[in-house]
């Protein structure tokens, strides 16, 4: 194992770990909203993606790489403007009732 | 040159570093409904910084692939995503979040199948080992995304499908997946031992979402999520990228936590929900007791018990989701506040089809979130209320989870409806809930029954509280 996968692994370990505190104080009311921007977030996968496009490795690599691009695009794109539109609903109650 | 290639890396890790922080500044935002939007702003602002340091890698040496895809994709999420959110109902939220997860992963799987075809048998180990963990989570998520959709679109039967030696098989073709990604980290030559692990990941995902039922949903949605995550994080091991690795690392965590938090609102275990088949058949236990009755009510008489109510509860369940009755349900509630009844909402953690599906419904029709009360707040509650108000909600209010040790659903924590004065109880029609156990509450002489669908009955209630 070289020292990049073990500084790699303790990366993994302690992002999860800050995941966990942050996403530990979500209150139920925003579970929803939090899986979908957790799902906005797997869109990530874009990044390996454009690599794979642009780095002209062959036809076959290019037309992967762009079907990955269109896919984690879609799923960025799409994540984030659900999460917005779900958020956007969430209102308090400003006229309290009499 | 290569003093300019290690400035352009430098500036390259800089950005990365500055979008981890913001995935994280942006998850914190959740943490509150007021300061939420805009921590998704910054968490969207992250992923634009991802993407912008991953073009300026010296790898990528042409843009017309790049372009079209981030074009089409775009234009895709936009087109689909937007009139998605303003036409499809906030009930069909959880099939296309599942959608969205296969799309993601999807990808991963593509830049996972990518890189092996690239790099062939020079594959080192650790980095075949990534690979092969990205590929059999992101194959598994794809496929598994999919049934999960197909399962809520009811495209598929929502109820669990089982057979013989079903987890025997399962387990069997996980060991096997296994067994080839070894076999195909330690000999990367061997290309049949990597598309075969593929191949069973793929149908894994299958054979493992069609046993669970669609009120277990909830917690697969959450764990695919996972997985997707996971596999982002394994990506990242492969292709050195730590910012692949942080994300991926983020939405594991956020799925295994939301995952774990549903079980636990449902009493079960892990393993019960993946490999126990809930719902099926063969568990039909809440024996009903001979000669007892449901007392059906009329809606005139319900309206004039929440007219005349000092205090009610909401309790909605999945049924008012699907209905559609959401916005019938918010002109009652208004109806009965300016008649001062105090009416408050109660959410089960695990009502509806994903974790916190009420709250997003009762949203979509403008409910003010500080009137929605979680099962712990509220549970003390129902003491002293006059009427508890259930609408499409079965196993969240059934006592046998707290009486039964019987009954499947035995040990779930409920919401105390039979602790209130009464309870009207609207219901599709008298057969047994969705999961298709008997629940003794319908049968309680203080509870009434208004058959009907969701929507209709809560729109006859409405008129006829006007009328009074």
């Amino acid at each position: 194992m070289s020292l990049t996968s073990v500084i790699q692994l303790y990366v993994f370990v302690l992002a999860g770990f800050v995941g966990f505190q942050v996403i530990s104080r979500v209150p139920p009311l925003l579970h929803t909203p939090l899986m979908s921007a957790a799902n906005a977030l797997t869109g990530i996968s874009l990044v390996g993606s454009l690599v794979a496009a642009g780095s002209n490795r062959g036809t076959a690599s290019s037309v992967l790489g762009f079907i990955a691009v269109v896919c984690a695009t879609v799923n960025v794109v799409g994540g984030f403007l659900i999460t917005d539109r779900m958020l956007k609903m969430f209102k308090r109650d400003r006229k309290k009732t009499p | 040159m290569s003093e300019h290639l290690a400035l352009r890396e430098m500036a390259i890790q800089a950005i990365y570093l500055a979008s981890a922080v913001f995935f994280i500044l942006g998850l914190r935002g959740l943490s509150g409904p007021e300061k939420a939007r805009s921590g998704m702003a910054q968490a969207a602002f992250g992923m634009l910084l991802a993407i912008i340091g991953t073009l300026l890698h010296a790898e990528i040496v042409r843009f017309d692939w790049i372009l079209g895809g981030l074009l089409i994709g775009s234009f895709i999420g936009v087109v689909i995503g937007r009139p998605l959110f303003i036409s499809v109902p906030m009930t069909a939220m959880p099939q296309w979040v599942a959608l969205s997860h296969a799309a993601g992963a999807v990808a991963a799987t593509l830049v996972g199948v990518n890189e092996y075809m690239l790099l062939g048998a020079s594959a080192p180990a650790g980095t075949m080992a990534a690979l092969g963990f990205e590929v059999v989570l992101g194959a598994l998520t794809v496929t598994g995304s999919v049934m999960a959709f197909g399962k809520l679109q009811e495209i598929l039967p929502g109820r669990p499908v089982t057979w013989p030696f079903q987890n025997t098989i399962n387990f069997a073709l996980l060991v096997s997946a296994v067994a080839l990604l070894v076999i195909a980290a330690i000999h990367p030559g061997l290309s049949w031992a990597f598309w075969t692990m593929t191949a069973i990941a793929a149908a894994l995902g299958i054979l493992m979402v069609l046993p669970i039922g669609g009120a277990d949903m909830p917690v697969v949605i959450s764990l695919l999520n996972a997985y997707a995550g996971l596999s982002a994080s394994a990506m990242g091991f492969a292709l050195d990228n730590n910012l692949l690795i942080i994300a991926g690392a983020l939405d594991g965590a956020s799925g295994l936590l939301l995952s774990i938090l549903m079980c636990k609102a449902m009493n079960r275990s892990f393993a019960n929900v993946l490999f126990g088949a809930f719902g099926a058949a063969e568990q039909s236990s809440g024996q009903v007791i001979a000669g007892q009755e449901m007392h059906a009510v009329t809606p005139e008489d319900a309206a004039m018990r929440l007219a005349y109510a000092r205090s009610v509860i909401v309790i909605p369940g999945y049924g008012l989701a699907v209905a559609q009755a959401q916005h019938a349900l918010r002109e009652l509630t208004d109806l009965l506040e300016k008649r001062g009844v105090e009416v408050k909402y109660a959410i089960h953690p695990v009502a509806g089809r994903m974790p916190g599906h009420m709250n997003v419904l009762l949203a979509e029709a403008s409910v003010p979130y500080d009137r929605l009360y979680d099962m712990e707040e509220i549970n003390a509650e129902f003491d002293r209320t006059d009427v508890a108000l259930v609408i499409g909600a079965n196993d969240v209010v059934n006592p046998a989870a707290r009486t039964d040790a019987g009954s499947p659903i035995y040990g779930m924590p409920i919401l105390n409806v039979d602790h209130a004065r009464s309870a009207i109880i609207l219901k599709r029609g008298k057969g047994a809930g969705f999961s298709g156990i008997e629940n003794q509450l319908f049968f309680h002489p203080k509870t009434s029954m208004l058959f009907g669908d969701a929507k209709a009955s809560l729109s006859r209630l409405v008129t006829e509280v006007k009328a009074l």
